[in-house]
């Protein structure tokens, strides 16, 4: 298959970035997107071009490295999937593919389209943990945990923090990112002692760092590859309101 | 000259062992803690584990990963699950019987004691990570679900869902970054180590590039913990991710730590056949699949019928034929090689015949849809995405790919290695899994040696370097900056007319033809000829385009590839050396008439422990014999 590509290029954070033509040609259908950037940049290399830059690692859909805008969606056409899980045979033969980085104020790009996701590990260390200093817990089956609770738990846990839903979200909002955490962690009853302070914690950094706030547009979990559920956001809204009333509470002693 | 390999095992009875060398253990009190650094190599889960852990306990960390955060360390693919000796299911399982299994499993090559105490730990892990809020599977009454991996006719293994390593990745993930916020760990993300630094002969910091800016610097500490994963990327195509490599360890290598047992390297059994050249990894799926799936091929050599259209009579369950009691769940290397015997012998399906089939007509009938939807639907997935195929309807169709080493550092019981003050953690050391590792014991491996081992061991070195803080004006921090800076500046000046990709796929394909699955004398020393001038080529024909002071992949990469073009040789050599078969290794010259791999216990034994003696000569083999006290050496048998 042969393609024209569209690819945004940048040298740094600091320099004006702008899109290129290339050619991709020869690509075999069963290649993975990520696989036929591979063949343009072995192609590129040969012609003395500096390759293109993109983030990849596991490229199985699980670290959430990868992080192309693919034709205007955050990791591409499809469901459930991540950059580098997208297949060429999903493209017409001849296609025009536009190719950018995530875009949000809070992941500053890096080069051509790898961008700085940072702001989501701060979000994490602000509160997305339970503190369990190493050797002392109980025994594991002395918390038994409902399998409805355990799944649900598991469900919102299961975000890879691609930060996909920023890119996606008008707002560049991080709410489905920080929904899911507080979720898994706040579902479990080992996560309740700091629920409150994590809700407040968590949201607190996240709207320090620049993302911007939830209107409801549903973008965030239509890109989402782990398919993480926006009912989670309502879950988030409902602690982080708890959060804050203690909080005034509290306040006024 | 042969240095003789102390492995500092504590005496008394295996049991015993740990216990008591915890409590003789030097302990460092609370205040003498905050003097020292660690420097944590590596993010992954027995990187994060430990810094997170060495940071509760007072230590000062910091920790390195290359990825754009520790989140993402190769661990987070990790599929099947986690090995513990915690017997919830009442079905006979123990420490010892943990302990028994991986040393079978690892055909009689690997330390008792540690891996002794490896089953020990495995069921504080649990807790540990059930405390931390990883969401194990659960029974409708509440409390943990296991299943059944290779090797094993227990029920032992804890998992969440398909991605096991996922979560307990972010537990250890999430605990570091509770050390982060505190401020007792430094993260460095985007960081790749790119040499150690040996001052009077102790490991006293490390030379890191900072991947964004490109700037080279180094970092002083008391102590380094390298936990940087596994070689498998030797071959090119494995299932490992794309950034995995040898660097740190090969780097430690050439600074005097002694690399063990190289030649020891995993084929797992189910992965999805390689497509074509384009391709730039193979993708697990997990073993436990082979829980419900069954592995055949045809009987008939060149049989074009679709799979539904072979009846049962027509089909070679060769497995379940071959080892009865296993059948299926046969450990990885003899699954691996008898998938790429009946692919030899022409029986292979799909392109290229290198393929078997793995069948879950019969549980689905047996079980339902649903229920075989709720245990491997993300898996399910992953191969209709890959390969358009739904394996609900027709068979998997699945081939060996390589997955992972059990070779590595080599360490003592304190996980410490040769090179004082220099431990290794994680895939990164040697030393639990022998010449074959069982499936779910890497994830209980790291764990164990960053929430458990390390945190108690590294004491016993640290205490002896009270009052010796290393100047960071010292010149051997600024020789090996330069030396490295030096070895960029070439990598970048050569201007030939090859990528580093091209190089690593031709070495790659080198290797798994004559260091893969099956190995000769003749293939090795074919090997040896070619990789040599392989890499003089790279020398002069590399081309690297962009700069030093900049993110630039090609040169990263650049880099690591010149590592495995080292220690292929490396690797390729002990696999000579090793005139016997064992484990992962598998050396044609040595088998049973059927085909069964014949160990040589009288003279092999051991481990062996390479010592780098310079760019030109060979290097030395240091032997650590394996004494056996407490298991009999036996034929390793899953009839
Ligand atoms: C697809 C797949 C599935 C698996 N499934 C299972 C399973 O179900 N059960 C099981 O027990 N095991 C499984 N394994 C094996 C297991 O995942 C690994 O052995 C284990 O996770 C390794 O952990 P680690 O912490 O030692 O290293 P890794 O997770 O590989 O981490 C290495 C770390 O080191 C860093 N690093 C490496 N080099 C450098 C450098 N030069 N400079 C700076 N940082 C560096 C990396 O950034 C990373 O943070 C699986 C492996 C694969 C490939
Ligand atoms: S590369 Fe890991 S999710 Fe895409």
């Amino acid at each position: 298959m042969n393609f024209k590509l569209k690819v945004w290029r940048q040298q740094n954070e600091n320099t004006a970035g702008q899109f290129r033509d290339y050619e991709a040609i020869n690509i075999p259908a069963e290649a993975s997107f990520l696989e036929m950037l591979d063949i343009v940049n072995e192609g590129l290399i040969a012609r003395q071009e500096e390759p293109i830059a993109f983030d990849s690692d596991c490229r199985e859909g699980i670290c959430g490295m990868c992080s192309l805008v693919v034709n205007g969606i955050a990791h591409g056409p499809g469901k459930a999937k991540t950059t580098c899980q997208l297949y060429m045979r999903r493209f017409q033969d001849g296609e025009t593919i536009w190719i950018e980085p995530f875009r949000a104020a809070a992941f500053p790009i890096v080069k051509d389209l790898i961008v700085d996701r940072s702001a989501f590990d701060r979000i994490i260390q602000a509160g997305g943990y339970i503190t369990a200093r190493t050797g002392s817990a109980p025994d594991a089956n002395s918390i038994p945990i409902g399998k409805t609770v355990a799944d649900l738990a598991m469900e919102a846990a299961a975000c890879i923090g691609c930060g996909a839903c920023a890119a996606a979200c008008p707002n560049s909002s991080a709410m489905l990112f920080v929904a899911a955490k507080i979720s898994h962690l706040g579902l479990l009853p080992q996560g309740q002692p700091e629920r409150t302070s994590r809700v407040r914690n968590m949201v607190r950094t996240m709207d320090a760092l620049g993302f911007g706030s939830c209107t409801n547009h549903y973008e965030c979990e239509a890109v989402c590859p782990a398919e993480i559920s926006a009912t989670f956001i309502s879950r988030l809204n409902r602690d982080y309101a708890v959060a804050s009333i203690r909080e005034g509470l509290a306040a006024r002693g | 000259m042969t240095t003789q390999l102390d492995a500092r095992i504590p005496s008394g009875p295996l049991a015993d062992k740990w216990t008591k060398h915890r409590a003789e253990s030097k302990l460092v009190n609370p205040n003498n803690k905050r003097k020292f650094d660690i420097l944590v190599v590596g993010s992954g889960l027995a990187g994060a584990s430990a810094a997170a852990s060495l940071a509760e306990l007072g230590y000062h960390v910091k920790c390195f990963c290359f990825q754009d955060s520790a989140r993402r360390a190769h661990s987070i693919a990790a599929q099947g699950g986690i090995n513990a000796a915690k017997n919830y299911q009442n079905d006979g399982d123990s420490v010892f019987r943990l302990f028994y299994d991986t040393i079978k499993g690892g055909d009689f090559r690997s330390r008792e004691a540690n891996v002794y105490r490896l089953a020990e730990v495995s069921a504080n892990i649990i807790d540990q990570c059930v405390a931390q809020g990883v969401p194990f599977a659960r029974e409708y009454g509440g409390l943990l679900a296991n299943r059944s991996f290779g090797g094993a006719q227990v029920s032992r293994t804890f998992y969440a869902r398909g991605q096991t390593g996922q979560q307990l990745l972010l537990g250890a993930y999430q605990a570091l970054s509770d050390q982060i916020n505190m401020g007792g760990v430094k993260m460095f993300p985007r960081s790749e180590l790119l040499d150690l630094v040996i001052v009077d002969g102790h490991a006293k910091g490390i030379v890191v590039r900072d991947l964004k800016t490109g700037e080279i610097s180094s970092f002083p500490g008391d102590a380094v913990v390298l936990a940087t994963g596994g070689y498998g990327n030797v071959f090119y195509l494995s299932t490992n991710a794309r950034g995995c490599n040898v660097s740190a360890t090969y780097r430690a290598y050439k600074r005097g730590a002694f690399f063990a047992n190289p030649c020891y390297t995993q084929i797992h059994p189910t992965c999805i056949p390689v497509g074509g050249p384009y391709q730039s990894k193979l993708t697990l799926m997990s073993e436990s699949l082979r829980n419900d799936g069954r592995v055949w091929v045809p009987k008939n050599k060149g049989e074009s019928r679709r799979p539904d259209q072979i009846p049962e009579a027509e089909r070679d369950y060769y497995l379940e034929r071959k080892y009865p009691s296993f059948g299926n769940l046969a450990p990885r290397d003899i699954a691996s090689r008898s998938a790429k015997e009946v692919c030899d012998e022409g029986r292979g399906v799909g392109p290229g015949g290198l393929g078997v089939y793995l069948d879950f007509a019969e549980s689905i009938r047996r079980l339902g849809e649903q229920t075989i939807r709720e245990r491997y639907g993300n898996l399910f997935d992953i191969y209709h995405n890959i390969t358009g195929e739904n394996a609900y309807q027709v068979p998997m169709r699945i081939y060996p790919a390589v997955h992972y080493t059990m070779g590595g550092l080599w360490v003592d019981y304190n996980l410490m290695s040769n090179v004082p003050g220099l431990h290794v953690l994680g895939e990164a050391n040697f030393s639990d899994h022998g010449a074959n590792r069982l499936g779910a014991s890497a994830l209980m491996q790291g764990l164990a040696d960053g929430y458990f081992v390390i945190p108690c061991t590294i004491a016993n070195y640290l205490a002896t370097q009270l009052g010796k803080k290393v100047s960071p004006d010292r010149p051997e921090f600024r020789a090996v900056e330069e030396e490295v800076r030096g070895r960029v500046k070439k990598l970048l000046s050569i201007k030939g007319k090859r990528s580093a990709t091209s190089f690593h796929q031709e070495l790659g394909l080198l290797v798994w033809e004559q260091c893969g699955m099956a190995r000769s004398r003749d293939g090795l020393k074919d090997a040896l000829q070619k990789i040599g001038p392989l890499r003089e080529e790279f020398w002069e024909n590399l081309n690297v385009l962009g700069g030093q002071q900049e993110l630039n992949q090609s040169l990263e990469q650049a880099g690591r590839v010149a590592d495995f073009l080292e220690f292929a040789e490396l690797m390729c050599l002990d696999a000579l050396e090793r005139e016997e078969s064992c484990g992962g290794h598998f050396r044609v010259e040595y088998q049973t008439e059927e085909g069964e791999a014949v160990r040589n216990d009288k003279d092999f034994c051991h481990v062996t422990a390479w010592q780098y003696t310079g760019p030109d000569s060979k290097p030395v083999a240091n032997i650590e014999p394996l004494v056996f006290e407490n298991v009999k050496l036996a034929q390793r048998s899953y009839k």
